[in-house]
This record gives structure tokens, C-alpha cells and sequence, in this order.
């Protein structure tokens, strides 16, 4: 098997390891597949023969979908595994599920999977490309990608720009990728969330952090909201949901206090009147479902990619790779 | 392994280092009936002995290792008493601890008795159980601490788990004091450790693994001394991997505290971004932590405040570390790899001089925990490590006799290994030619 490698490895694990120039190519590509889901014959046989397994060992709906969308559009043929009712379910390890597709000759793995790492380890077993869909806290850069696709595609440029991602760091791998990603292409970044959500060292990967979310909201261009998992109430981080939203639920009259316009972005789904008030969702600012609309583009680009793709030639491969 | 008849073996002209008599010098070690017989120059051999031509060797008392889990009961796949016993025997221990945390955890008499049994007919390294704190290790009430001495155990640990509850550490100290035996404990408060899976730092936080804070240690080191302080008991600290661990054991001390502890190889030489990449091999607990505290537990072993240095030897079977880094198992295999990792990067590069190394890794466990041996004096039981200073070597966890092979030290080059393993008399263990 012989693989012309453009710009990119075998897989997509996280933006840590990427360089600028390698993210910057992954939205410059995306740019011309954003238009094949505004056709009225949503297909073009990008990998068309390729054989791609979505694997997701956590729930999920938006991000598998998207994926999903992505790669019938490309003409891929797909299969979607998720673990109740597979022989996950019985028992069977990760790594006997990775051989097992593996044997059955498949091009591509998207992955889900609850613990950091997961897409690493089957990405380091199986000859196949292998995207990483979220993996435990650790990252989840097609996520962090669409929300730079969206940034840019609205702010005209990601430089300079000061991001600030509110809510849970500490869990949150689509918090990690995008810091990965919005350092990287010259972005001004900031995290802002209860001490007891903030990972040690955080400081270390080049952001600002903010204690309280009226100092974020008045320092941001963007504010990147983050859901916070029920769980969190739970396990005893915060007290409750209502506080939880008095003190860092991003609303109306917090943003009607900030200097400038701040643009809303949100990875979904909304635990609305938790951490983000309705009004402030729906809202002028809110470019939540441009994200989704975007999230289908950057995932078409990143299997194009991985695939072999080019990305100076993705607008003409939309007749097709030549093999 | 070549045991055989119970011959006079003299070991001749080795740089005999004992520092429990405070002697480094060339000279024979006379060993017979399974005892030391004699030190000294020019000893003549007697009839029939095998003789040991020990030029460039360094003879030493046997090693002990007093923190290793050999599996049996419960988790034969992992180790056995018998392979646990050979592994440590190829690394030049001639004596180890045996962690009671098997299943079922070695909590009465019988237990207790079926690890000696089995230790002695394994013939390698001498197999010195340790029992329960608690029934079942459950942290609830004392287990019958004097049976399983009577029996033969030699100190007595929840490990795998720390003892949570104060009052519980206080009675077992307490009731530990009428039989001479140490409590050994895993300090973690598991409040603090919570969910975490390696070290708190920029390394957890940028894996996006769950971290355990030096603090989750330090807390409960300090209840450990206070209450040992309290009772007049015997605390064993086991794994210290921390900076303000290793000061307060040093303040302990000087206070008079009943404290021995231990330091891992793993601790001092390797860091948490051993962990980079999810290399479960590099998932123990307590966790590799910073380089700062690396140091802090290499000084402290220099100095004395670490008494011991330690395996913590902890086998798993490879289907059990090829996991995602959450659900893989805690810990590595040592007693193979511990000699040679500390004579090369302590010993070699001037931080521990070879005395030292041979008190801490022989006199001062075997003293801890009450043990014969750790000592050429006449009529101590003639167990003898032998260690060529100048083998080189390359670990290779194939060539393991443990039938375990997670290390994070594999393909590391190393200077200085166990040529010779001696116990009572017996030669247990040599290295083949091909070996070097």
C-alpha cells in the first residue's frame, strides 16, 4: 500500500503535534469542500472505494453525524460502531477491536473513545488512518479546528485575536485542541473557569487565566463556551447548576457590559441557562450553528487529507482522487 | 540456576564490602554448612569446596529487596512465589519481602505459611511474607498480627492500599510494639489522589490524564510520623517519591521517630514525562513525579533519611499494561533491573559510594525488618551477592527469569550487575558466560 503523504502523517491524534502551517492547510482546505453540502446532489467521489469505520465507545451524536456526513459525502462507505450491542459491550479490549477491524481491510478509523490516549493506541496498532473523534481529556481537533474555520471565517483572521474558552478546562479535551490550535496561529488565548475545573500547570501552555468571567468577557473578541457535564455537579466541583450559571453563565447583561461586540461560540450540545443563557445562544452573536455547518467541511478536508489529498488540488479533486 | 550438594565455597579475593562491620577491603569469604564461616586473607579452602576467583568482583552480603509482589495467590499469570523468587536470585537479591495484597490477601497463619512454603521450595531467594494490617485489607479491624508472626511474617502492610483511618494506624502501631515487627504503609490519602492516574503537573495536564498532587503523599507521610510519634511504633514508609515526604522523615528522625523508608530506583531516575506518549510501563503509584523530587529522594537515600532502597517490584502481564493509560494496572517489575540502574547512575556517577549502596540495599532493609543476614560477621547465614563493577549490559525484558516483563527501562545500557547470588552456602544464581 502506498500512500502520498501531503502535509499531514497517517493520522489526525491532536493539534499539539501539528505546525501551524499543517492547521492552516486543513482550513484552506476545508474552504472549497464547504461548498458540496450547498449543492442540491450533496456527493462527489472524493473516496469513493474507501472504507471507513466510526467507531465511538462514548455517545455522541453531533460529532459521529457530522463525521458520518462527511464521509458519505466523499463517497466513502462507512460503518458505525457504537459500543452497546458490540462486542465491546461483552468485554472485548481495544486493542483486539482495533485488529479485528484491521483484518476485515479498512482505510480509516474515526474514534471516540472516554480515556486520553485511546486514538494514540490504536493509531500506534493498525495501518490505518486513524482520526481522533475525542479521546477522554486529552483532544479533539476536528472540534478545535471548526471553531478556527468559524473564528476566521468571521473575524478574517485568528492572529491577534484574544480567545477565551469558559467552563470546565480540566475535562475538556475540545479546551486543549483548540488552545493547541489558537496559540499556534498567533491567537491571543485565555481560560476562564472555577479554580476547581482548571488544570495545574495550564499557564504553561501559553494562555491567561481568569478568575472571574467579567474580566474574560471584558478582555475577549471570542468567547468559546464550554458545556459543563452534569457530572461535574456530581463529583462535587460545583455546588450547583444555578450557581454554577450565576457565576460563570455567560448572559445578556454580562456581555451587554463589554466594550465591543463578542462573537459565541459553543462545541453543543447547550445545557441552556447552565453555562450559556438562551437569549445570548440565539442571539446576533452567536455563530453556534455556523460551527455545525463548518464541522462538516473541516472533517471532509481532514479525510481528504489523510487519504493522500493535496491541498492545493482539493478544489479539482471534487471530480475525484486519481488513484 | 545451578543449586547444588551443599559444598564449602570460598570466594577469593573480592573487594569484600560489609559495611555492618564497617569493612572494604580485599580479602577470601569462607562460607560452610550454609554459614559464614570465616573473612580474611589467605584463607586456605577446604576439601572439596569450590573455590571463586572474585579478582575485580565486589563481595558483598546478600541483597534485600523488603517491597515486592510476587502474585501468589491469585495472580499466577502474573508471577509466581517460585519465578518471583528466581527473578530476584538474577538480580542479586538473596532475600525479599512478599506484599500480602494477593488473592486472597495473606491475612491469617495459613497464608502466611503457604508463602514461606512455598519460598523455600522455590530454592532461589529467601521469601519473607508480610501479612495484613487489616482483615482482608479492608482498613476495618487488626488482623491477627501475632498469629502471622508466630507463622513467620516479618512485618505486616495493607500495601496496594493505604491505611485511611488514623485510629486504625494508631492501634496497629500500638499492637505491632509486642511483637518487634515494623508496619509498613502505602502513604496516600486517596481524598487528595482522587482519581488520578499518573503525577499532577504540565505533563497530566497536557496528556489530559488525571493527576495525584505531591500533597495527596506529603499529608499522609506526616500522619504516618505523627502517629508513630504517638505510639512509640515502628513506621515503615514504602515508595517515599516526595520532596517534603523526604524533609519530614528527616525532621522525624531527628525527633527519635521509629521511621525506616524506602526509595525506588524508578523514583530517582526517572520523571513523570516518562509517561509521555501513554506508556503504561511508566504508570506506577505513588507516580513518577518531578525532577525536583527525584533529587530530593536521591539525597534523602544519600543521606540516610531513605533507609533502603526498595523494587516495589509489581508484575503485570502484557495484556493487562496494553490498555488505554486509564485502565492499564500500577506498577513495574525491579528486582531484574535495580542493582545495575543504581550502581550505574548513583554508584558511577560519584552520588552514592559503594558502601553505601551495599548498606542500603542489604544491611539497613535486613536490620528494618528484623532479618538474618545483611552482614559477613561468623556464623551470619551465608548469603553472598557477587557484582562485577565493570559488566556491561543492556536490559532486555526478554532475557527476565519474573515472568513479567513491564519495565520502562528496557534497552537502557548499563554498568556494573550481579555476576553471583549465595544463599545459605548455596550458589542460587550465576550469570552464563553468554550473558555478558
Amino acid at each position: 500500500m502506498t500512500r502520498t503523504v501531503a502535509h499531514f502523517g497517517k493520522d489526525l491524534i491532536g493539534l499539539e503535534p501539528l505546525s501551524a502551517d499543517q492547521i492552516r492547510s486543513v482550513l484552506d482546505t476545508a474552504e472549497p469542500f464547504k461548498e458540496i453540502s450547498e449543492r442540491r446532489i450533496k456527493k462527489v467521489p472524493v473516496l469513493r472505494g474507501k472504507t471507513i469505520v466510526n467507531l465511538f465507545f462514548e455517545p455522541s451524536t453531533r460529532t459521529r453525524i457530522s463525521f458520518e456526513f462527511a464521509e458519505k459525502r466523499l463517497s466513502a462507505d462507512t460503518v458505525n460502531i457504537a459500543t452497546m450491542g458490540s462486542s465491546v459491550a461483552k468485554g472485548e479490549t481495544l486493542v483486539d477491536t482495533a485488529r479485528n477491524l484491521e483484518a476485515m481491510r479498512i482505510d480509516m478509523v474515526v474514534i471516540r473513545h472516554g480515556s486520553s490516549g485511546a486514538a494514540r493506541f490504536l493509531a500506534e496498532r493498525i495501518p490505518s488512518n486513524v482520526i481522533n473523534a475525542g479521546d477522554g481529556s486529552h483532544e479533539h481537533p476536528t472540534q478545535a479546528l471548526l471553531d478556527l474555520l468559524t473564528i476566521r471565517d468571521h473575524l478574517a483572521k485568528i492572529e491577534g485575536t484574544r480567545v477565551c474558552i469558559v467552563g470546565d478546562i480540566l475535562h475538556s479535551r475540545v479546551a486543549r485542541s483548540n488552545i493547541y490550535g489558537l496559540v499556534k496561529l498567533g491567537a491571543e488565548v485565555g481560560v476562564c473557569g472555577p479554580p476547581t475545573l482548571m488544570p495545574v500547570g495550564i499557564e504553561e501552555l501559553g494562555v491567561q487565566v481568569f478568575r472571574r468571567l467579567e474580566e474574560a468577557i471584558e478582555w475577549a473578541d471570542v468567547l468559546n463556551v464550554l458545556r459543563l457535564q452534569l457530572e461535574r455537579m456530581q463529583g462535587g466541583y460545583v455546588p450547583s447548576l444555578r450557581e454554577y450559571n450565576r457565576v460563570y453563565g455567560v448572559s445578556t447583561a454580562r456581555l451587554e457590559r463589554a466594550p465591543k461586540d463578542i462573537l459565541i461560540l459553543h462545541p453543543g450540545p447547550m445545557n441552556r441557562g447552565v453555562e450559556i443563557d438562551s437569549d445570548v445562544a440565539d442571539g446576533p452573536h452567536s455563530v453556534i450553528l455556523k460551527q455545525v455547518t463548518n464541522g462538516v467541511a473541516v472533517r471532509m478536508a481532514a479525510l481528504y487529507l489523510l487519504a493522500g489529498g493535496a491541498p492545493e488540488k482539493a478544489e479539482s479533486a471534487k471530480g475525484g482522487i486519481e488513484a | 540456576m545451578s543449586g547444588s550438594a551443599m559444598v564449602p565455597l570460598l570466594l577469593r579475593g573480592g573487594r569484600v564490602v560489609d559495611p555492618s562491620q564497617s569493612f572494604d577491603d580485599v580479602a577470601d569469604v569462607l562460607l560452610t554448612e550454609g554459614r559464614v564461616e570465616a573473612m580474611g586473607k589467605g584463607l586456605s579452602a577446604p576439601d572439596g569446596s569450590r573455590v571463586v576467583e572474585c579478582n575485580g568482583l565486589i563481595v558483598t552480603p546478600g541483597l534485600v529487596d523488603v517491597h515486592v509482589h510476587l502474585r501468589e495467590p491469585g495472580g499466577e499469570h502474573k508471577e509466581t512465589i517460585r519465578s518471583g523468587a528466581r527473578a530476584a536470585a538474577a538480580g542479586g537479591f538473596t532475600a525479599v519481602c512478599a506484599m500480602p495484597n494477593t488473592d486472597p490477601p495473606i491475612d491469617d497463619p495459613a497464608a502466611v505459611g503457604f508463602v514461606l512454603a512455598e519460598g523455600q521450595r522455590a530454592g532461589a531467594a529467601r521469601v519473607y511474607p508480610l501479612g495484613c494490617i487489616s482483615v482482608g485489607q479492608k482498613g476495618e479491624r487488626l488482623a491477627e498480627i501475632g498469629e502471622m508472626v508466630a507463622a513467620g511474617a516479618v512485618g505486616i502492610t495493607d500495601d496496594g492500599y493505604p491505611v485511611m483511618d488514623s485510629g486504625l494506624m494508631r492501634l496497629a502501631l500500638e499492637y505491632s510494639l509486642v511483637f518487634g515487627v515494623p508496619v509498613a504503609d502505602h502513604p496516600e490519602d486517596l481524598g487528595l489522589s482522587r482519581t488520578g492516574v499518573m503525577n499532577e503537573g504540565l505533563t497530566a495536564t497536557r496528556l489530559g490524564l488525571r493527576g495525584k498532587p505531591n500533597a495527596s503523599e506529603d499529608v499522609h507521610i506526616l500522619r504516618d510520623l505523627l502517629v508513630a510519634e504517638l505510639t512509640g511504633g515502628h513506621i515503615h514508609l514504602q515508595h517515599v517519591s516526595t520532596r517534603l515526604g523526604v524533609d519530614a522523615i528527616r525532621q522525624a528522625k531527628a525527633r527519635g521517630v521509629r521511621v525506616t523508608a524506602e526509595a525506588t530506583p524508578h523514583h530517582m531516575l526517572l520523571t513523570d514525562e516518562a509517561v509521555e506518549g501513554y506508556r503504561t510501563e511508566a504508570k506506577m503509584n505513588p507516580p513518577l513525579r518531578s525532577r525536583a523530587d527525584a533529587d530530593a529522594v536521591i539525597a534523602g537515600l544519600c543521606d540516610g533519611t531513605l533507609d533502603v532502597i526498595a523494587t516495589d517490584h509489581a508484575p503485570h502481564h502484557y495484556d493487562e499494561k496494553e490498555q488505554a493509560f486509564d485502565d492499564a494496572p500500577n506498577g513495574i517489575v525491579g528486582l531484574e533491573t535495580a542493582l545495575g540502574l543504581v550502581y550505574t547512575h548513583l554508584v558511577g556517577k560519584g552520588v552514592l559510594d559503594v558502601p553505601t549502596l551495599v548498606e542500603r540495599m542489604s544491611v539497613a532493609p535486613a536490620r528494618a525488618f528484623g532479618l538474618a543476614g545483611g552482614t559477613l560477621r561468623g556464623s551470619a547465614p551465608g548469603d553472598v551477592t557477587l557484582i562485577d563493577p565493570d559488566a556491561r549490559w543492556t536490559v532486555a525484558a526478554s532475557s527476565f527469569l519474573s515472568k513479567s516483563r513491564n519495565t520502562p527501562f528496557e534497552g537502557w545500557e548499563l554498568v556494573g550487575r550481579a555476576v553471583m547470588t549465595v544463599v545459605g552456602g548455596r550458589v542460587v544464581w550465576e550469570l552464563e558466560d553468554e550473558q555478558t
